[in-house]
């Protein structure tokens, strides 16, 4: 019998049947049963069938094109650590931000890789499941691949020694750790809308592109790689979130309000949750490819409206806080070092006072805000340096009740003005560093009075070493709670100027070239 | 107008990418940042799989681009001769 040899299948013709194909209506029992999670938010989805895959992106090409960046990936790790790559970095202070990164970064992308595993579950269309599970793994393998690349720097620094008993207890890791537990909590569109719209499209091109970027200029292939490789599946989940949000507004004209506020509230959360990478930009990349303003004006402002400009035809609006953000822009980075420089003695990195010269960089690239708010602050803080009286903030900071951020912002319109918002909620007072933190708990109050604040915590008890008296005749809390933490006094935290890291840096980079 | 956008690492296979998005993409804005590579076109981008492959002189997948890609914007169209990024619809 002859045998019609048909032709390889045309990719949209392959990735229906290879997606939608796959999927089936139930017989004995009702799809809303099987499918439980798809009703309570109110989003009304009339026709699943509409989803458009923007990526026709099968399985099989799935894990074919995800093995080989691996191979990649690890190729250029293991030479990275074979050559003692680290000695490359232009200046060890630059080796802070990645310890940063560590206690930070890979538990978000472990609990994303959560959400979209459950999602991967719950979404009734087989277009979104299948890329929702692709995203799953494609976020583990984040988790592990930044583990994986950073534990080389553990060999050889302090910091890095704990960062997943860290992640979950020192007292500034609790802002990333909150705001993905905030995600993971909420309905399922909530979720979508929080980490694919606005967290991957409209903001993670902040991290992974300058920040990234900047890694590669300072001579840091390990987190280059690494970080490239985890944007390269980014770019696929940013066309996850606009398809999903084009398909909610497109399914029912209720949804637009729900989606809108949503929207609202996570471009928030998210903008707030980059002030560190302000910050990391700003003044701990040695060699500087761009300031946060500049990142921000490049792909917020320009990239970032063109999205809401396309947007605009559903009724979708910039949201409100974006007036407040363009305000901030000149501020943030500053700000954030400052409250860092000052409450050094409980960080697990180093940090220092800008030199002279980065302190002129900083004034060229802010020359509305630098010199005339925050070089007078750090030069005094350089006064009492020299004076030997280096200034450690000793208290502990009141926390916003939403993002978790020590109240260090301030006013729009007047930098020196810090903003303090406040709310009574059955009899007890909370506190907020801006309207929009306000408005996002006056919104879900049940939800955020449970939120876990670690100066409160501290001030409860909770965060002592186990088996320390608080009782006890010398008891000191501030060496307790470190111990807790498993930060080192004196070694893991204060200045870098005198440090283990920076004299062993020096001493081995002076081995590495010359006899 | 809005611009649509494509980042990549900068390596071997994108440098053919490039030069081919280049070509088909008169009005393309290259930006060299360091590792990578931004471009930026008014309102719509192609990424033609003839032109990669006179490019690299071997056949080419489109699909490829997954392994170089750092980033990009606008709405997806893919098939297997053209790529293309827009916001016009």
């Amino acid at each position: 019998m002859d045998m019609k040899v048909k032709k390889k299948l045309a990719l949209k013709e392959k990735f229906a049947l290879m997606t939608r194909g796959l999927a089936w209506e139930t017989s004995y029992e009702p799809m809303e049963a099987v499918y439980p999670q798809m009703a309570y938010e109110g989003l009304r989805i009339h026709n699943w069938d509409a989803w458009e895959d923007p990526f026709r992106m099968t399985m099989d090409a799935y894990w074919k094109y995800q093995a080989e960046k691996e191979r990649k990936l690890y190729a250029i790790i293991d030479a990275f650590a074979q050559n003692n790559g680290h000695l490359g970095v232009t200046d060890a202070r630059y080796i802070n931000a990645l310890k940063i990164f560590l206690s930070a970064v890979p538990m978000l992308e472990y609990n994303a890789h959560r959400g979209f595993a459950r999602l991967g579950r719950e979404m009734r269309g087989v277009g979104p499941q299948i890329a929702c599970q692709m995203q799953a793994i494609d976020e583990l393998r984040h988790a592990q691949t930044q583990i994986h690349s950073l534990s080389n720097y553990n060999r050889f620094y302090n910091g890095f020694h704990d960062w997943k008993h860290m992640s979950d207890r020192v007292w500034y890791l609790s802002v990333p750790k909150s705001f993905f537990e905030d995600a993971c909590t909420c309905g399922p569109f909530e979720f979508i809308i929080a980490i694919s719209f606005s967290f991957e499209y409209v903001l993670t091109n902040l991290v992974f592109m300058p920040f990234i970027s900047g890694a590669a200029y300072n001579g840091d292939l390990g987190a280059m790689t690494f970080g490239f490789s985890a944007q390269s599946d980014e770019a696929r989940h940013m066309t996850l979130g606009l398809e999903v949000i084009k398909f909610m507004l497109e399914q029912d004209p209720a949804n637009l309000p729900i989606i809108q506020r949503w929207i609202d509230k996570w471009t928030w959360r998210g903008v707030r949750l980059l002030t560190i990478v302000a910050m990391l930009m700003d003044y701990m990349l040695p060699k500087r490819i761009m300031s946060w303003k500049e990142a921000w004006e490049l792909y917020f402002e320009e990239n970032g409206m063109a999205l809401f400009n396309d947007l605009a035809r559903y009724g979708i609006k910039l949201p409100d806080c974006t007036e407040l953000i363009r305000k901030e822009k000149d501020h943030l980075s500053h700000q954030a070092w400052n409250a860092f420089y000052t409450a050094g003695m409980m960080t697990n990195f180093h940090t220092w006072i800008p030199t002279p010269e980065e302190m002129d960089w900083l004034a060229s690239k802010y020359p509305d805000s630098f010199d005339q708010y925050y070089r007078p602050r750090f030069e005094h803080y350089r006064e009492l340096e020299k004076a030997g009286k280096r200034f450690y903030n000793t208290s502990l900071p009141q926390l916003c009740q939403v993002c978790q951020i020590p109240m260090l912002f301030t006013e729009g319109d007047d930098p020196t003005q810090i903003a303090y918002r406040q709310v009574t909620h059955q009899g007890d007072k909370y506190h907020f560093c801006s309207d929009y933190c306000r408005d996002i708990f006056t919104h879900e109050p049940d939800k955020y009075v449970e939120a876990w604040l670690p100066a409160h915590q501290i001030f409860m008890g909770n965060c002592f070493n186990p088996g320390d008296d608080p009782s006890a005749a010398g008891f000191d809390p501030k060496k307790s709670v470190l111990d807790y933490w498993h930060i080192a006094f004196g070694r893991d935290n204060m200045d870098f100027e005198g440090s283990e890291d920076q004299k062993n840096f020096a001493a081995w980079r002076d081995q590495a070239t010359r006899n | 107008m809005s611009k649509v956008f494509i980042a990549l690492q900068t390596n071997e296979a994108s440098r053919c990418i490039v030069q081919a998005i280049l070509a088909d993409n008169p009005d393309a804005i290259v930006n060299r940042q360091p590792a990578m590579i931004k471009i930026d076109v008014p309102d719509r981008m192609v990424i033609r799989r003839e032109t990669i492959e006179e490019e690299v002189g071997r056949p080419f997948d489109l699909q490829e681009i997954h392994v170089h890609l750092i980033s990009l914007s606008g709405h997806v169209d893919e098939s297997e001769d053209e790529f293309t990024l827009s916001w016009a619809r």
